[in-house]
């Protein structure tokens, strides 16, 4: 095996970003912390899914990880190469993003052909001919064949729309895919229809996904590897089945209590997380899930606690073993 | 005694255009949760609206039958029904934040609506709000009162929402997908509360959701929508465990269900999309995607009934 296929497609290295808000004219500014103090590797052709609260931070990675933020601190690596000294053009032949609404993220007076053909005409490289060809090759692969491509956004369903945003992201024939909630604004029928074809794209074309969801259940059906965000940290990184059957962080315990799933007579169960919510303008000293943790110690609110390695990742909690 | 809530054949039209809801009929009893599921535009948000007689402009309904309580809402002129709304039947968004005044404080729009429905003090209505604050979980009800919905996260915003529902102690509470706004650990503790309100209240509920793992763990019964018309109804277990209509099979097959299913097989998914559906329309709404379409279906729907109780539109035998 060569060096270049043992390469991690993505790599984070205590990476950081802090957000300060203005305060107005008499308040003082307050510091966000979006990002703290993340790291983590996902090998090519993996799919790591990232779930947490709204506020969690999970946004913000994505758009570190895409280079549309550059880090307070740390380091982001995409197969291998910093992802702040690469130019936009190279960056976008690598890397690429789907985001969740599919309303807002398509010109509304652009039609589906030059949407789909804008990232290879940003590259300057492709003739017509050649971008022609590949637009209808993409439009094809994603389910919009023919006259589709001639029609504007506001002519497509939700979630024809979604499927023009993944031929948009896959036309440079990128390694690498972030989703951020990419099925969060269709309904499950279509949900279905579009997490099938990410799925089959990813086995055809060798890619590495970054899946952001607030859907535990979408995630487990795709990701291989999970990692559970908490204001601004990753709190537990596994791979998929063993977080699901043994979640350890108490956290990511009532993330999977509060899924529900359609088994009827089960009740709505008891999260036990309190009405705390979390203000990342406000992180609690010690472990920052204490105020809302259902089994914390007198110690959690002082101690910042260790980062405990299991296979594949690992859990940050003072009472795991 | 008749049900709480009673709906025959419930047609909404948009100025001759769209028929939103072709036909449908639900009952709510008292003390139930009744679910209305199903995807976007598929009516159950308009059928709640025509419930409360708060179409939007252009929106006309019509039906055999529509009472609440015995009492014919087609039949009440706008200061009727502004008698009943907020008052007998209440209505949660899935907005918080825009169905709360920003200007008012949360103490000034929780007591407006029971003094304007009944002859109480400022004083009552206060501790009424505190006492509901207190009891969908809010801690420092006092504080809450005092504060502008901006103050507030979601999710509190939510429950305010709720207090503000029951303050004038209505038998009917209808909920237009209260939770999908909401952080999925958020939304367990608002169906918790709902669930236990109605249970201690002996409400009447009417819960619009697209989410079918809400259904199966609130509901006492459900009523599968799509393209305007209710398509199959049937107790909670008895509509999980054998589904009848074609859609309502293929909605359950899209769910992923955590440790149910293989990574590397495709989830069920349903080809196509949802029609557009102008008056005049015949025939079976959703014959366009269904695997089992015949010719038949684009003329008559027949309504089968596959157990007491379990009713369903389609032509395949149960």
């Amino acid at each position: 095996m060569t060096a270049t296929t043992t390469l991690p497609a993505i790599e984070l290295k205590s990476v950081g970003k802090t957000f300060r808000v203005s305060g107005g004219i008499l308040g003082k500014d307050r510091h966000v912390v979006a990002v703290d103090g993340v790291s983590f590797a996902v090998a090519p052709g993996g799919v790591l899914g990232v779930v947490g609260e709204s506020g969690c931070g999970k946004s913000t990675l994505a758009r570190l990880i895409l280079g549309l933020l550059t880090p307070d601190s740390g380091d982001i690596a995409v197969e291998g190469q910093r992802i702040v000294d690469m130019d936009r053009k190279a960056r976008a032949r690598l890397i690429q993003p789907v985001f969740q609404d599919p309303f807002s993220s398509l010109n509304p007076l652009t039609r589906v052909r030059d949407i789909v053909a804008m990232p290879l005409q940003a590259q300057g490289t492709f003739s017509r001919a050649e971008i022609a060809k590949r637009v209808d090759e993409m439009l094809e692969r994603v389910g919009l064949p023919g006259e589709m491509g001639n029609r504007l956004p506001a002519e497509l369903s939700g979630g024809q729309r979604q499927r023009v945003a993944i031929a948009r992201a896959l036309v440079l024939r990128p390694r690498i895919v972030v989703c951020d909630e990419p099925t969060s604004a269709l309904d499950v029928s279509v949900q279905a229809q579009i997490l099938n074809l990410l799925a089959e794209l990813r086995r055809d074309l060798g890619l590495t996904y970054l899946f952001i969801s607030h859907n535990l259940a979408v995630v487990e059906h795709v990701a291989s590897e999970v990692a559970v965000m908490y204001l601004g940290r990753i709190v537990e990184k596994r791979p998929t089945q063993a977080l699901f059957h043994q979640p350890e962080h108490p956290y990511t315990q009532a993330l999977l209590a509060s899924v529900l799933t359609p088994e009827p007579g089960l009740g709505v169960p008891d999260v036990g997380l309190g009405d705390v919510m979390p203000d990342p303008a406000n992180i609690p000293p010690g472990c920052r899930f204490h105020p809302r943790c259902p089994v914390a110690e007198p110690r959690c609110s002082t101690q910042m606690p260790p980062l405990r390695p299991r296979p594949g990742g690992g859990v940050e909690c003072l009472l795991a073993s | 005694m008749s049900a709480l809530l009673e709906i025959e054949r419930l047609e909404v039209g948009f100025g001759g255009r769209t028929s939103a809801v072709r036909g449908a009929s639900l009952t709510v009893e008292r003390g139930e949760t009744h679910c209305l599921v199903g995807e976007s535009g598929c009516g159950k948000s308009v059928t709640a609206l025509a419930i409360m007689n708060l179409l939007a402009r252009g929106g006309h309904r019509t039906a055999q039958r529509l009472t609440f309580q015995d009492e014919d809402l087609l039949k009440l002129d706008d200061r009727g029904m502004a008698r009943l709304r907020g008052n007998a039947m209440a209505m949660i968004f899935q907005e918080p934040m825009t169905s709360l005044n920003p200007a008012y404080t949360i103490g000034s729009q929780m007591t407006e609506v029971m003094r304007r429905h009944k002859k109480v003090s400022q004083r009552v209505a206060t501790d009424r709000a505190a006492d509901l604050l207190g009891r969908v979980g809010i801690t420092a009800p006092g504080l809450r009162l005092g504060q502008f919905p901006h103050q507030l996260s979601g999710g509190l915003r939510q429950r305010v929402m709720i207090a503000m529902a029951l303050m004038c102690e209505p038998q009917l509470l209808i909920a237009d997908e209260p939770t999908t706004a909401l952080d999925v650990t958020v939304q367990a503790q608002i169906l918790r509360l709902l669930a236990q309100l109605q249970r201690d209240l002996g409400l009447g509920l009417l819960l619009i959701t697209h989410d079918l793992g809400i259904v199966a763990r609130i509901a006492h019964r459900v009523s599968v929508m799509y393209a305007g018309e209710v398509v199959e109804s049937a107790a909670t277990a008895q509509l999980f465990a054998d589904p009848k209509h074609p859609y309502t099979q293929g909605l359950l097959r899209c769910v992923p269900v955590p440790g149910k299913q293989r990574q590397d097989e495709p989830l069920g998914s349903i080809p196509g999309t949802v029609p557009r559906i102008g008056p005049g329309f015949e025939g079976c709404g959703f014959r366009d995607r269904c695997s089992f379409a015949d010719a038949t279906c684009a003329h008559t729907v027949p309504h089968q009934t596959a157990a007491p109780g379990h009713d369903y539109l389609c032509r395949l035998a149960p």
